[in-house]
């Protein structure tokens, strides 16, 4: 057996004070499986231990919630005796290294985190994030890293069955060396349909079930728990391999045994796979657990029982079952072809003990692997900022250039190269798909629908963790209130640089603080999520980028879109136009698409002022009073103007635009391209009825313009600033991808 | 009408198609497992989109060795009506129950999106409640979706009018636009597009139902096994 030194522990990412309090919590030395079984389960991927202390400010009730953070998936009540499911989870690190199988798997673990639950997936959301793909140095490998990821979700998602109803895609120098590719997971069941994974009841069945275990992604989870540096290109045998018709065939199988009655607890097997898997299941229900590894299906021979407890192979699950009932779950998963075995019983004494060739391996307390991991309060100072307060003086010599610059730039252009390689519509529930204000997918035999918003900004978030990461918040619940649908829930997605750095450290707590605060504010607790650290390339830390799920709900009817439906309307600004300083001008798109640049801070948000704009909007689309709908985001009033000018309709008809009158002192580029919150654009034919709501709210409303055939025509008092084709737009708009992904210059250097 | 709706383990529109049958055009609908060996008494069957068997090596190549897809065959030789959708017509070239071949898009990659199409022919099973030269807007999804057939197979396709729909843009590569196709029968059909993805108005789109309509209210000749 191999002896325990200090370089075998460093290898195993645990620091010398860890190793002590394996020590103490054993009595003993452990051996090397144990060593192992350790590393990964207080690795920071599995344990959060820089992040728990902070994670604890985060509200995580209200009466909707039935399942808070601690399982596999938050559960929310969406009435009618319907929960739905759900959880977002990054796979960053596996992505950088193999992009197509390092996103493919990260949607597989996902969804088996909802279906563990019993709920049947019904939908799932990406945010991912690049470098740039026209950078002349690095350009080429994101464009390969893009199109690896895009062509994994699409891979895994399609054949799975689960259609991608939205997301975002954003491209950035921060994210060069360390891509963030994060999905969201959404499934619908009963009440009485929830499974949890505990292993409860001495002497129940410890059942192994889905794909054999192979030797790959060995360390996955430490190995997520690490800076990159050159050596991880090697690091290639950690992603594992996806197999999503297995995955079909897990679903499947386990709902459909799941309806035995015979399943007492029921988890998946992700990070560090059988390890956590028994622990987790053991230490929430205080039981012990024993395997077998003999038992357990192999892919190859000679697997040590190191390397089986580490193993990371994709599509299995552990089920604990009620003893003398395995034989009506066997069935099920024969007639879907998949391998079920009993590998070991449910004890009393609370220990995880693995078995190898009638051997001990591992002796460990469940708790000590699940609960009593390390906790770390990091010091944490100022947050990393080395952007100016103030920018330059911003005077355009063209705006109108200004703007299709923006629209066929990464960020703004339409994603359609990437959602229209996602199934989006298969179990035909998604009433608004990908491109419109937010996911929206119908729940069948019900009244009810849900709806979903993904969103990140990683430049506000360097500017201001706190408020980048509230603004966050606000914009996403102002999706689902544009789409109708009132916000109910919360997942993240943390993810950030090496916590170990004071100034990385205190971005982390910052954020996590606005994101309390917000959730608290807009009653949208949070039942779960994800803490992806060490997001570092060569000492460079990436942008602090939490992204944030929230789900709503709404009456099932056919959705307002954010196009405006015909000329002749009334356009109104919901909200107002702001009241922006050049500071906040700083962090915009504007600034980093056309300018270059990034200062000053985030655009400042009256809560009070976003809750009321909310509920004005959210009532105005629920009673039809409003035409179309549009929140304004990234790109501000210009780009909200020209999309909702963007309409889908047939060919042959003329696109929709509008003739806007503004009465501003702002400077145009701040007019047009500010990114103030709290705004929503409409369009209506009895404006009086947006006007009346929005004066019972307080909320301002002003009328700015009609809409018309063919063109976009923005004006500030005498002032031109914007006129154009709408198509001459579309047309950039449209292919922004496409025109990237295929500049000549790029395609012909070598990287 | 009764419909079954073939389930392959990797079918996953199996149930969109059982829900537009059911649901949208309230008729019997019923799943038919891949092990089974007899269709039951149904009048029709739609083999649905999905992956059948995880199509690791060529979509359908293992569905055809199927005991349901035995049954197909002689349900289909006695003249039922069979209609593949997306891995359905799939699975019905790779059981040569229909002519050509479904290879990778030109482009290698997915493609889900709505496509206007044509209606080539209005004397089958599937599209007599459609008008020639109809056009249709219906969704496809799919990664091998482009048609292919030797050129003396798509002139006899055409020459026997046996071209179902044709995209008017091509979003696989598809030969001569063919997006269906019948068999010499007329009672076979495949199509890359889904017709049961746009049968719901509160999803914005119903061409679909011309299809499903013709389906449902054809002439049955089928004898029951």
């Amino acid at each position: 057996m191999s002896k325990i030194t200090p370089e075998v522990i460093a290898a195993h990412q645990l620091t010398q004070s860890e190793y002590d309090k394996v020590l103490r919590l054993l009595g003993r030395e452990p051996s090397i499986t144990e060593l192992g079984i350790f590393s990964v389960m207080w690795s920071e991927h599995c344990s959060y231990k820089s992040s728990r202390i902070h994670l604890k400010k985060l509200p995580t009730e209200s009466p909707r919630v039935l399942q808070g953070p601690g399982e596999n998936a938050g559960i929310i009540d969406i009435g009618d005796g319907n929960a739905i499911a759900f959880k977002i989870e990054s796979h960053n690190h596996p992505s950088f290294i193999e992009p197509f199988q390092g996103a493919a798997t990260g949607v597989g673990g996902i969804l088996r985190d909802i279906f563990t639950m019993g709920a049947r997936p019904i939908a799932v959301m990406d945010s991912i994030r690049f470098g740039k793909l026209d950078d002349t140095k690095t350009g080429i490998r994101n464009q390969h890293i893009l199109e690896g990821v895009v062509s994994g979700i699409a891979h895994y998602g399609n054949c799975f069955g689960v259609p991608t109803v939205g997301g975002e895609c954003v491209f950035e120098e921060s994210y060069d060396g360390n891509p963030l590719v994060n999905v969201f997971a959404l499934g619908v069941f009963r009440h009485d349909e929830i499974f949890y994974g505990k292993a409860s009841g001495v002497g129940n069945s410890v059942i192994y079930v889905g794909a054999k275990t192979g030797r790959d992604g060995i360390h996955g989870a430490s190995m997520a728990s690490a800076e990159f540096t050159e050596e991880s290109k090697q690091k290639r045998p950690n992603v594992q391999v996806g197999d999503p018709f297995m995955e079909k065939l897990l679903l499947e199988a386990c709902l459909e045994a799941m309806k035995t009655g015979a399943i007492v607890g029921i988890q998946d097997m992700g990070a560090a796979g059988l390890t956590s898997s028994t622990c987790e299941m053991g230490s929430r229900a205080g039981t012990g657990i024993e395997i077998e590894l003999d038992k357990v299906p192999q892919r190859e021979p000679g697997m040590t029982a190191y390397e089986m407890m580490l193993s990371e192979s994709q599509e299995r699950m552990l089920i604990v079952a009620q003893h003398g009932r395995e034989e009506e779950l066997y069935r099920v998963f024969q007639k879907w072809g998949l391998d079920a075995v009993q590998i070991g019983v449910v004890t009393a004494d609370g220990m995880l003990r693995v078995k190898h060739h009638g051997a001990v391996m591992a002796e460990i307390p469940n708790r000590a692997l699940a609960d009593e991991a390390p906790r770390y309060d990091r010091p944490h100072t100022t947050p990393l900022r080395t952007a100016p307060l103030h920018g330059p003086e911003v005077r355009s010599k063209d705006l109108l250039a200004d703007l299709k610059k923006l629209l066929a730039s990464g960020d703004l252009g339409s994603k359609r190269w990437i959602y229209e390689q996602y199934d989006h519509q298969v179990r035909t529930n998604t009433v608004s798909g990908p491109g419109a204000e937010a996911a929206i997918v119908r729940i069948k035999g019900s009244k009810t629908s849900v709806a979903m918003s993904l969103d990140g900004n990683g430049r506000y978030c360097y500017l201001d963790p706190r408020e980048g990461t509230k603004l966050i918040v606000a914009e996403c619940c102002r999706n689902l209130s544009t789409a109708g649908a009132l916000p109910i829930a919360t997942t993240n997605n943390l993810n950030f640089g090496n916590p170990e750095r004071p100034e990385i450290m205190a971005q982390l707590v910052e954020s996590i603080e606005g994101l309390a605060e917000a959730c608290r504010f807009f009653e949208v607790p949070v039942t779960g999520g994800n803490v992806s650290l060490y997001n570092e390339t060569l000492g460079t830390p990436i942008f602090p980028t939490p992204v944030v799920g929230i789900v709503g709900t709404l009456e099932t009817a056919p959705p307002v879109g954010i196009h405006f439906p015909k000329p002749g309307s009334t356009v109104i600004l919901l909200g107002g136009l702001g009241k922006p300083t050049p500071d906040e001008l700083g962090g915009t798109q504007y600034a980093k698409v056309v300018l270059d640049q990034l200062w000053g801070k985030p655009p400042s948000l009256d809560m009070d002022y976003e809750k009321r704009v909310q509920a004005t909007i959210r009532e105005l689309v629920r009673s039809r009073a409003v035409e179309s709908a549009h929140d304004l985001g990234d790109g501000g009033l210009a780009i909200a103007l020209a999309e909702s000018s963007f309409g889908t309709g047939g060919s042959s008809q003329e696109a929709i635009g509008a003739d806007i009158r503004l009465d501003s002192d702002l400077a145009p580029e701040l007019l047009l391209f500010h990114e103030g919150p709290s705004r929503v654009l409409v369009s209506a034919t009895d404006p009086e009825k947006v006007f009346a709501l929005a004066r019972q709210n307080n909320v301002e409303a002003v009328a700015i313009g009609v809409t018309l055939e063919s063109r976009l025509v923005v004006r500030n008092r005498d002032v031109t600033l914007i006129d154009s084709r709408v198509d001459a737009l579309n047309d950039l708009w449209a292919d922004a991808l496409e025109h990237l992904l295929q500049d000549p210059v790029l395609v012909n250097t070598n990287v | 009408m009764k419909v079954g709706v073939v389930v392959f383990p990797g079918s996953n529109c199996d149930h969109d198609a059982w829900y537009a049958v059911s649901q949208s055009l309230h008729q019997k609908a019923e799943f038919i497992w891949h092990e089974s060996a007899s269709l039951g008494d149904v009048d029709a069957v739609i083999l649905p989109g999905g992956f059948s068997y995880g199509d690791y090596l060529r979509c359908g190549a293992i569905a055809k060795f199927s005991p349901v897809m035995q049954a197909v065959s002689k349900f289909a030789r006695e003249g039922g009506l069979v209609a593949g959708i997306c891995n359905g017509f799939q699975v019905l070239t790779e059981a040569g129950l229909l002519p050509g071949a479904l290879v990778r898009n030109e482009n290698l990659k997915f493609v889900c999106k709505r496509v206007p199409l044509e209606v080539v022919t209005t004397d089958s099973s599937f599209s007599h409640q459609a008008t020639k030269g109809q056009i249709l807007r219906l969704p496809v999804a799919h990664g091998e979706g482009c048609y292919i057939a030797d050129e003396r197979t798509l002139d006899q396709l055409e020459a026997e009018d046996r071209v179902l729909v044709r995209y008017l843009e091509n979003p696989n590569g598809s030969m001569r636009n063919i997006a269906g196709i019948l068999n010499e029968k007329r009672n076979v059909m495949g199509m890359m597009p889904h017709p049961e993805r746009a049968a719901d108005p509160l999803l914005g789109n119903t061409d679909g139902l011309t299809i499903l309509n013709s389906l449902i209210h054809a002439q049955v000749t089928a004898s029951k096994s």
